[in-house]
């Protein structure tokens, strides 16, 4: 392709192809389970039969998993607000950076180690890296409207009421949007948080399907997307209030704190091992190290290996799919097809994806990079396909396969790359959590450590996995920066 | 007493010189009009006057700087949002107060847009938004006014008004102002500006059209 090649956005896509396919190579791809093509039928049976009434606690997981996504995405959001404020303050950006690096899953791991099965434990869960991400967008969002306003206002006006009056009306409307979007993205890790024991959706979907239960299990998926695509009908303005109002006491009693188990959290069980027996320094030095080789190291190696695999899979999904929901596609039925298939994959949280296939394809890395792919795939899709409607074409302009490759593909391609360079980080972030599945990324260790009662270990690798984290954020701003793609932060 | 004082000021956009140096002082009770073809150097000239000025003086910039998202009597009531505590101010935007309605629609009657008070700005026309950021300037209380052609949206006999009533409410002020007449008639000193330099300063009585006009 000597011509493509001229176009960095083309190089820059094959270079990453190129690494991803190097990575399949030293990946696990095989399919384990024995019956792997029979119990993707079951598991479709199920869906297919949903059985609504076999299990009474489903309407209590629900209201659990909306109630602990409100609480958290509406604390996160005043707090986020609050930090937005302050955000051109270093100190205020590397905090927000650090809290939004760690996985909701992570810090509900820490916090179970403390709180115990508290709501507590949920809601800062979902509260506390939700807030880093309000801050960062929030500020970004605040940083676009027109600074006109203010300098017109009279000398010595305060800093609140030039905010109240000449800038947030401005951008209101947006971040109104914004906070919708991120209360479906609460649903989402409120469902997930029942994996690791909280009283959502994913408990009992994990029970469910530990016990076989399809259709039971079925029931519960069928519900969830319910429940995130009449979000419009039920979140209302004048709903909210009430909502916010009676989130707090739907939340269950859980089991009460021990306050014995907070302090000794923080006195002991996260001092590392060694200085903890008294072995000094160079207990210290050996206790890193072995740290680094046997896991440290190992995890990043996998999680960055499974990173680029579904980041390329996500990539190709993606060009795949829009077309399902494009304007310049199909006809009127074919399209609401596509949004129905789209809003399913977007919907599905990709660990609950990922756990669904490591049932039915047995332990490997090939679960998670289709579960991810497929997640990430669909919201992209989504977006590329949303744009790729707009665009007007001549009258005469390629029909069918013609038209996607000359016409569609070529106007949508900069900010497709964008929103997938925009994802690297957060699919990374998800990769990582997913180890606690059991594919040997960050996250495997920090739960073996978790499980072995090794908190100063855990907390030393959600560190590893957060400065990852920031790093392929850096590296995606400088690619993203290099090819002058340009995202809106709503993604 | 000066209202506005600017001494040896220059100002350069991209590395070309766009204005000065020049000095220009606006004396108490001076209402100055700033003549000039456009591209001269005015904008900017009134934008760093703004910048060095004191706090008793009202601002209305070329594109006008209201919020779009507020109806028009917040974007009035933004004239005096130094004088109010920041909770009085929370406050009225959510419910305004009743003797600010009062203040507010007796300057949007002077303006003949009281009718407008509650109307979101965005359905306003661009000569009813130019008067709702004047009502904000005079809103303000303020003794003097900067302002960057404050009437260009609007018709004759609507532009005199408000340059009478701008007259009646600022005891100083400094105008951008492409209408030689209304220059003449509304301002007791004009100062023409050409290539980024003062290249007229002189009495409003000792002048007449025909020699502003070799400005433009």
């Amino acid at each position: 392709m000597p011509f493509m090649s001229a176009y960095p956005t083309v190089r820059v896509s094959l270079l990453f192809l190129a690494i991803a396919i190097g990575c399949a190579f030293f990946a696990d791809l095989s399919i384990t389970a024995a019956n792997p093509w029979k119990d993707l039928g079951n598991f479709f049976l199920g869906l297919v039969t949903p059985d609504f009434f076999s299990y009474q606690g489903l309407a209590t997981a629900l209201l659990r998993t909306v109630a602990f996504a409100f609480v958290g995405v509406a604390l996160g959001s005043v707090f986020g607000f609050l930090l937005a404020l302050a955000f051109k303050w270093t100190a205020v950006r590397v905090f927000c950076s650090v809290i939004r690096s760690v996985h909701e899953l992570f810090w509900a791991l820490i916090f179970l180690q403390f709180f115990g099965f508290h709501p507590l434990t949920g809601v800062l869960a979902i509260a506390i890296p939700y807030c880093g991400i309000f801050a960062k967008v929030y500020s970004e969002i605040l940083d676009e409207v027109d600074p006109e306003p203010s300098r017109a206002l009279p000398r010595g006006t305060g800093v609140v009421s030039s905010y109240l009056y000449a800038r947030i009306p401005q951008c209101w409307e947006q971040i109104k949007t914004y906070t919708a979007y991120r209360l479906e993205c609460g649903l989402r890790s409120s469902a997930v948080l029942g994996f690791v024991g909280l009283p959502t959706l994913g408990f009992y979907l994990e029970s469910s399907f530990a016990q076989g239960l399809y259709s039971e299990a079925g029931a519960m998926l069928i519900l969830f997307y319910l429940l995130i695509a009449t979000i419009p009908l039920w979140l209302r303005r004048q709903t909210l209030p009430f909502y916010l109002a009676a989130a707090p006491f739907c939340l269950g009693d859980g089991f009460p704190i021990v306050w014995g188990n907070v302090s000794r959290f923080f006195t002991e069980d996260i001092i590392p091992a060694p200085l903890r027996q008294g072995d000094g320094w160079a207990g210290l030095a050996d206790w890193f190290a072995d740290i680094a080789v046997t896991e440290a190291l190992p995890g990043i190696w996998n999680t960055l290996l499974l990173t680029q695999m579904a980041l390329v899979l996500t990539g190709l999904i993606t060009l795949l799919v829009f077309p399902l929901i494009s304007r310049q596609f199909g006809n009127r039925p074919t399209r609401v097809g596509g949004h129905v298939f789209l809003v399913i994959l977007r919907s599905t949280p990709e660990y609950m994806l990922a756990y669904i296939l490591l049932q039915i394809w047995g332990p490997s890395m090939l679960p998670a990079v289709v579960a991810l792919a497929l997640h990430n795939g669909g919201i992209i899709g989504h977006l590329v396909g949303r744009q790729s409607s707009s665009i007007g074409l001549r009258p005469d302009a390629a029909r069918g396969l013609s038209r996607y490759g000359f016409e569609i593909v070529p106007r949508v391609y900069r900010s497709f790359l964008a929103l997938l360079f925009y994802r690297w980080e957060i699919i990374m972030r998800e990769t990582a959590i997913l180890g606690i599945l059991g594919i040997h990324t960050l996250g495997f260790f920090v739960d073996s450590a978790i499980q072995n009662i090794q908190f100063d270990r855990a907390l030393i690798l959600i560190g590893v996995t957060a400065l990852l984290n920031i790093g392929i954020d850096k590296l995606s701003r400088f690619i993203r920066g290099r090819l002058a793609l340009q995202t809106l932060p709503t993604c | 007493m000066s209202v506005i004082e600017l001494s040896n000021l220059s100002a350069s956009f991209g590395g070309r010189r766009v204005l000065g140096p020049l000095s220009l002082t606006v004396a108490d009770g001076e209402r100055v009009a700033l003549v000039g073809r456009s591209g001269a150097g005015k904008s900017t000239l009134l934008k760093l006057a703004w910048q060095q000025c004191g706090s008793d003086i009202a601002l209305v910039p070329q594109d006008l700087g209201l919020v779009p998202a507020l109806p028009v009597f917040h974007n009035v009531y933004m004239g005096r949002l130094n004088q109010r505590s920041s909770w009085y101010n929370a406050l009225s935007l959510v419910r305004p107060f009743k003797k600010d309605r009062a203040e507010v629609c007796e300057v949007l009657q002077a303006l003949a847009i009281s009718d407008k008070q509650w109307v979101p700005l965005a359905s306003l026309s661009g000569g009813q938004r130019q008067r709702v950021a004047i009502g904000r300037a005079i809103y303000q209380g303020a003794s003097a006014l900067i302002a960057d052609e404050p009437v260009s949206a609007l018709d004759g006999p609507m532009a005199n008004r408000v340059m009478e009533l701008l007259s009646e409410r600022f005891r100083s002020a400094l105008i951008a102002l492409h209408d030689v007449d209304l220059a003449l008639r509304y301002c007791n000193r004009i100062v023409g500006i050409s290539d980024g330099v003062i290249a007229l300063d002189e009495p409003s009585n000792r002048l007449s059209t025909a020699d502003i006009l070799p400005l433009y």
